[in-house]
C-alpha cells in the first residue's frame, strides 16, 4: 500500500480554455485522517472534488488515490471510494431504502448483501424509522444523513464530503461532526472534505489546505496554522497615559508589544499564562488594569494573514462577482 | 470488493426501473399519462373525422336530378355515390375507417412525445447532482445512456398499447390482414423507433445544464417531425417538397409499417420488409451516437 490515500501533483482544470478553476494544486492524504479543504466560495473546491471523484477530468497533472492512478485506472478508484455530495442527490419519489438499494446496484453489489448493509447504514444514521418513507418526506438533516448512509454503502475506503454541513442547523451540524469523527475512529476511514466553515474545519479536521482563487495557500493542522501567526494577542489598557512597552516587553512568553488607539497589543505565545504576570508586573509598578482580553487566532485570521482578507469578505466578494454575473446572463436573453 | 459483480452491465436495470418507478409508483402521474391519449384520440381523432365528410350521407341526389330518373336507376345511383365515400377512403388510407388510421399515427406520436420527456430527464439529473454522484460510480457510462433509452421505450410501448386497447371503443377497426400475432410485430417497430429516438433527445440534451435549451429545440422539432409523416394524411397525397421531407421522416416509416399489421387489406412484405430495415438502420445507428457522445461528454 502507498504511503498517502491521495496524493495530487500540479492537478488543475481549466474550463472553456480560460476560466482556470484550480491553479495546479499539490497536497497528500494520509491514510486514516480527516483533510479538509477550506476556502471561500468559488474558490475551486468542489471542482477538485469532482476531478478525485473521477467526474470531471483534469486538464493538467496528476492524482493518485490509494495507489491508483486517476486517469488510468478510474473504475478501481471509483470502487474504493465514496461520495457525499453538496446537494440532495436521493430521488425523492422513492423511499429512503430503495435510495440506498439504488447505490448499491450502482456498485454490482448482490441484493442479498445489498439489503443486510442498507439496513446496517439505515441504523448507523438513524433513519430506520423512515426508511419506508418517501425522500420528499425527510427534513434537510435527515437527508443530508441518507446521502452519507449512500456514500458508504460500497465500504469506501476513502469517503469525499463535499460541504457536508451547509444549509445546516447547529444541532444538526453537530451530529453530522459526530458522523464523521466515528467513521474515521470506528473504521480507520480516510476522510477528505471541503468546507467554507472555519470553525467546522477547526474541529474536524487534522489538516487544513487553504484554497484561494484555485490555489492552495497553506497546509497544515489547524494548530499548526494558528501557531504560524505568533501566538495569542493580549490587549490591555491602563489608567494614566504612560507608555509600558518597556515594561511589558521584558515580561516571560511575551514575543512583542504594539501600541494601537490607547491600548497595547501584547503577541504571547501562551496567553492564559502570560496574562496574570502581565497585570502582576503592572501592579507591582503603580499601574491600574482597566481592560484586558485575550484573543486566541483562530483560522480566520490564519486566513486573514494569508490572504490578505477575511473569510467573510471573500465570500462578499464572491457573491458580488456570482450577482454581477447573474445579472450580466439576464442582460444576454 | 468480494460480492461485487464485474459485468459491464451492473446498474442498468437499477437505473432504468428508478425512470420507471417515478412514474408508475406516482398514482396521479400515471393516472395523467393514461387519460392523455384517451384525450389525443377521443378530441382529435373526432375532430379530425375525415371519415364524415365523404360519408353517405354528406352527398345526397338534388331532387330535379332525381326526377329524371326511375326508382329502380336512382337507387343504383344512391348506393353508387353512397360507396363513393368508402372507395375514397380506401384508396387514401388503406381503410375505410379514418379513426383507425389516425390511431396508429396517434401511437407513433405517443412515442415522439414520451421520449422526447424522457430525454430532458438527463437535464434534470445534472441538475440536481444525480448525474455527478451516478458518474463517480463504477457503472459504465454506456449504461447510464442505455437506461435513459430504455425507460423511455418501455414507457412509450406501454401507451402505445393503452392508445390501441381505447381505440377500439372508439371505432378502430383491424384490417383483413390482421392477426394476433401482428401485435408482435407492432411492438417491434415501436421498440426501434422509441430507441432511436430517445437516444436521440438524449444526444440532444446531454450537454446542458438548462432546461429552456431542450424545451425550445423540443418544440422546434416537435410539429414538423409529426406533420411531415404520415401521423394524419397519407405521403402521396402531399405537395413534392413536403413528400421528400416525410420520405426520409422515420415516423412515416414506423407508420406505414404499423398500418400494414394492423389495418391495411392486405401486407406487402417488400414494403415491410424496407420499412423495418430503415427503422432498425434508424435505431442503431443513432443508440451508437448516443453512446459515443456519452463516452465523450458524460466527462467534462
Amino acid at each position: 500500500m502507498s504511503e498517502d490515500a491521495i496524493k495530487a501533483k500540479g492537478l488543475t482544470k481549466v474550463f472553456n480554455g480560460s476560466l482556470v478553476a484550480v491553479d495546479h494544486i499539490d497536497f497528500s492524504v494520509k491514510h486514516g485522517e480527516i483533510f479538509g479543504f477550506l476556502g471561500p466560495n468559488g474558490a475551486g473546491k468542489t471542482t477538485t472534488i469532482n476531478m478525485l471523484i473521477t467526474v470531471l477530468k483534469p486538464t493538467e497533472g496528476k492524482a493518485s488515490i490509494l495507489g491508483y492512478d486517476l486517469a488510468k485506472q478510474n473504475n478501481e478508484v471509483r470502487y474504493s471510494i465514496g461520495v457525499v455530495p453538496q446537494e440532495y442527490t436521493a430521488d425523492e419519489d422513492l423511499t429512503g431504502y430503495e435510495n440506498i438499494l439504488l447505490c448499491a446496484d450502482l456498485y454490482g453489489i448482490s441484493r442479498k448483501v445489498s439489503q443486510k448493509r442498507a439496513e446496517d447504514l439505515l441504523k448507523l444514521v438513524e433513519l430506520t424509522a423512515f426508511k419506508d418513507k418517501k425522500v420528499q418526506t425527510y427534513s434537510g438533516g435527515m437527508r443530508r444523513r441518507l446521502e452519507l448512509a449512500c456514500g458508504l454503502i460500497n465500504r469506501p475506503k476513502v469517503l469525499f464530503l463535499d460541504e457536508p454541513t451547509l444549509g445546516l442547523d447547529v444541532q444538526t451540524r453537530a451530529a453530522t461532526w459526530n458522523y464523521i469523527r466515528m467513521l474515521k475512529k470506528e473504521f480507520g476511514m480516510t476522510l477528505f472534505m471541503t468546507t467554507h466553515y472555519l470553525e467546522e474545519a477547526d474541529a474536524l479536521c487534522d489538516r487544513v489546505a487553504i484554497i484561494d482563487h484555485g490555489k492552495i495557500i497553506v497546509v497544515g493542522t489547524p494548530d499548526e496554522l494558528k501557531d504560524s501567526l505568533g501566538g495569542d494577542i493580549i490587549t490591555v489598557a491602563v489608567k494614566k497615559d504612560v507608555d509600558i512597552t518597556g515594561l511589558v516587553e521584558k515580561i516571560e512568553h511575551v514575543k512583542g508589544v504594539k501600541k494601537e488607539n490607547g491600548s497595547y497589543m501584547i503577541k504571547s505565545e501562551n496567553g492564559e499564562v502570560t496574562a496574570p504576570l502581565i497585570i502582576e508586573a503592572l501592579r507591582k509598578e503603580g499601574h491600574v488594569v482597566t481592560r484586558l482580553s485575550l484573543t486566541k487566532p483562530t483560522l480566520n485570521e490564519v486566513y486573514l494573514q494569508y490572504t490578505g482578507r477575511s473569510m467573510r469578505d471573500a465570500e462578499e466578494s464572491g457573491d458580488a462577482l456570482h450577482a454581477k454575473r447573474m445579472l450580466m446572463a439576464r442582460r444576454r436573453h | 470488493m468480494n460480492n461485487v459483480s464485474k459485468s459491464k452491465l451492473h446498474g442498468l436495470w437499477a437505473l432504468t426501473n428508478r425512470e420507471l418507478k417515478k412514474w408508475y409508483k406516482a398514482p396521479v402521474v400515471f393516472a395523467l399519462t393514461l387519460i392523455q391519449p384517451i384525450i389525443w384520440l377521443g378530441l382529435l381523432g373526432n375532430a379530425l373525422n375525415l371519415g364524415s365528410l365523404v360519408g353517405s350521407s354528406s352527398f345526397t341526389i338534388p331532387a330535379d336530378v332525381a326526377a329524371q330518373f326511375t326508382p329502380q336507376q336512382l337507387s343504383v345511383l344512391n348506393s353508387y355515390f353512397s360507396n363513393i365515400g368508402g372507395s375514397i377512403l380506401q384508396s387514401t388510407f388503406g381503410t375505410t375507417s379514418y379513426i383507425s388510421f389516425m390511431a396508429v399515427g396517434m401511437i407513433a406520436f405517443t412515442a415522439l412525445f414520451t421520449t422526447m420527456f424522457s430525454g430532458m430527464s438527463v437535464v434534470w439529473d445534472r441538475r440536481l447532482g444525480f448525474l455527478n454522484k451516478v458518474l463517480s460510480t463504477p457503472v459504465s457510462r454506456a449504461v447510464i445512456i442505455v437506461s435513459k433509452v430504455l425507460s423511455a421505450t418501455l414507457r412509450s410501448m406501454f401507451q402505445a398499447s393503452i392508445i390501441l386497447v381505447i381505440a377500439v371503443p372508439l371505432g378502430f377497426e383491424v384490417g383483413a390482414a390482421f392477426t394476433p400475432l401482428n401485435i408482435l410485430g407492432v411492438f417491434a417497430f415501436l421498440f426501434l423507433i422509441c430507441m432511436g429516438l430517445s437516444s436521440l433527445f438524449i444526444a440532444i440534451n446531454i450537454r446542458s445544464t438548462r432546461i429552456e435549451t431542450p424545451m425550445a429545440v423540443m418544440n422546434l422539432l416537435n410539429l414538423p417531425l409529426t406533420f411531415a409523416s404520415s401521423a394524419f394524411f397519407p405521403i402521396d397525397r402531399m405537395p413534392g417538397w413536403l413528400q421528400t421531407v416525410a420520405n426520409v421522416n422515420p415516423l412515416s416509416y414506423t407508420m406505414n409499417g404499423m398500418r400494414q399489421l394492423l389495418i391495411n387489406s392486405s401486407i406487402n412484405y417488400s414494403d415491410l420488409a424496407l420499412q423495418y430495415a430503415y427503422v432498425g438502420i434508424f435505431a442503431a445507428v443513432l443508440t451508437t451516437i448516443g453512446i459515443v457522445l456519452s463516452w465523450r461528454f458524460l466527462n467534462k
